[in-house]
């Protein structure tokens, strides 16, 4: 399976991220030279974290699929957990919560690992979303019920559902592509973690005009223009890694630029309503896993599904 | 061995439970010392333990009930190899604190205190839960009188209260299975008992720092 470190694509798209690294963590300690404030500690923070992200996720690309397939559940693992704990449950929930960690989240992405998709995108859908009520009803407290179900499927569709379509990716059959899908799950995360990064830089340097306030202090019409428009100029220039041409390439970074957007807002929302700031504390400086994937969740399945149905 | 296996439950807590540990004007260091903390989860004790540094750990003894831990099996190894808990009569202590009725015959046991001052012997911590048996999770119960009466018979040990947060959730009263959820634990101020200080007012005085410690 490491067969790709012979492809020279998935070399270059390593090298491209290893020099952006570089060049981030330069500047990150220029800056610092030049003054220290909290913002710069917290840039210099977030890149530390990057160093780490990146070697994690490209040595699960080298074990070939199966590695990815377990590093995407150990995400949505962390990510539903840091939901959960968020969410007001009640001991009732209980057994429902045990047979949304230990059964669900690993069957999903085992149905990843086995690439059986007829069920892949039916099991949290309709089984878990019939399941999970059921269960919590057999235990028989009845207080804020649809509540709590609610929030536990939702948990679920975001944490496990969506984030499991990044691995899935690696099954879909491309005409001439074959053997060559983890360049497809390379380009998605690497343009919708670029389009966090470009929008967040984009907004410290010029942001004025926030866009939704109270939802997200940080996010400005200047950052988000910018890192859309950057973000998607990026995704064009990597069409040689994908089975799109160049404007295709540049289409589908655009739609992952904006769904990654919209994803951050949205779990922003919840954050706000939860009275949070983080989801967590696990990546230094950048808070909690879902803190990190956000963006993910809401670009993964879409990326997937308009490659699936136009290459596929 | 035993290391490793006291790896792998730290590990399983963290990946349970998440790491947050929270510390306000506390140092770690080998001082004896006695943590009380609210009691919720039998889980309690396992992860104010793996909050600890690794070389306390192995100085830190947790007191936990006889009749749920000494258990053929998996438990009984855990808390005599790993642990190396303090293992009281939960029964015991009820019966202490309640006049014996008649016609009940009072067994005839060591006192609990005494068992913990020999456990605490001159090097080892202790980690204990003074509200005896678990609460709701929201609620934090009256305390009995063991701290004040450790904390009496050695003021040299320091008495630091802890804050377990949300463990009640991972593993609530009568579940068997954990579910993971992230908890907190915060370590506050070491207290001890002052001179002439009375029972009532020393043990409100210790339940108010864990309090302090929710609302922190």
């Amino acid at each position: 399976m490491v067969n790709f470190l012979h492809d020279r694509q998935t070399l270059w798209l390593f090298g491209g991220i290893l020099g952006v690294l570089v060049v981030a963590t330069v500047v990150g300690q220029l800056l610092k030279l030049r003054r220290s404030n909290a913002v710069i500690d917290n840039l210099n923070a977030r890149i530390r974290a990057w160093w780490v992200m990146s070697a994690v996720f490209a040595l699960s690309l080298l074990t070939g699929g199966i590695g990815s397939v377990i590093l995407f559940a150990l995400l949505s693992f962390f990510a539903l957990r840091e939901f959960i704990t968020l969410t007001p449950t009640r001991p009732a929930d209980h057994g429902a919560l045990f047979w949304v960690f230990f059964v669900i989240t690993p069957l999903q992405y085992w149905l990843v690992a086995i690439q059986w998709y007829g069920l892949f995108a039916v099991l949290i859908p309709v089984y878990a979303f019939l399941f999970i009520p059921s269960r919590i009803a057999v235990s028989g407290d009845p207080e804020r019920f649809l509540e709590r179900s609610a929030k536990i499927q939702w948990g679920l569709m975001v944490c496990v559902y969506c984030v499991s379509h990044a691995p899935a990716l690696l099954m879909l059959r491309i005409p001439s592509f074959e053997g060559k899908n983890a360049r497809l799950l390379l380009f998605l995360v690497v343009v919708v973690q670029m389009s966090d990064v470009l929008q967040y830089v984009w907004g410290k340097v010029l942001g004025r005009h926030k866009i939704a306030p109270v939802i997200s202090p940080s996010k400005t019409w200047e950052g988000f223009l910018g890192g859309v428009a950057t973000a998607t100029l990026l995704g064009a220039a990597l069409w040689w890694a994908t089975p799109f041409s160049r404007a295709q390439a540049a289409a589908m970074a655009f739609i992952i630029t904006i769904m990654g957007f919209l994803g951050g807002l949205t779990m922003s929302a919840i954050k706000r309503d939860s009275g949070v700031k983080d989801y967590g504390s696990m990546i230094e400086g950048h808070g909690g896993v879902l803190d990190r994937i956000d963006s993910l969740c809401f670009a993964g399945p879409i990326f997937f599904h308009l490659t699936r149905y136009f290459f596929t | 061995m035993k290391r490793a296996i006291a790896a792998g439950v730290v590990g399983l807590a963290r990946i349970l439970a998440g790491g947050s540990v929270r510390c306000l004007e506390c140092e770690f260091d080998s001082r004896q010392r006695i943590y009380f903390a609210n009691h919720t989860s039998h889980l309690d004790f396992v992860l104010l333990w793996s909050a600890l540094p690794r070389s306390l750990r192995a100085l830190t003894r947790p007191v936990a009930a006889r009749d749920y831990w000494d258990r053929a099996g998996l438990r009984r190894y855990l808390v005599a190899n790993v642990f190396n808990a303090v293992l009281v009569e939960r029964v015991a202590q009820t019966l202490l604190s309640v006049p014996a009725q008649a016609g009940v015959p009072v067994p005839h046991r060591k006192d609990p205190i005494e068992i913990l001052l020999e456990g605490l012997g001159e090097r080892h911590s202790l980690i204990i839960f003074p509200e005896g048996t678990r609460g709701n999770g929201v609620q934090l119960g009256p305390f009995r009188s063991g701290l004040y009466r450790l904390g009496k018979a050695r003021p040299d040990v320091e008495l630091v209260p802890v804050y377990i947060d949300n463990l009640n959730r991972v593993l609530p009263k009568g579940e068997f299975i954990p579910v993971p959820m992230l908890a907190s634990v915060s370590f506050g101020a070491p207290m001890r008992v002052e001179v002439g200080e009375e029972k009532d007012p020393f043990l409100e005085r210790a339940r108010n720092a864990i309090l302090e410690l929710r609302r922190w």
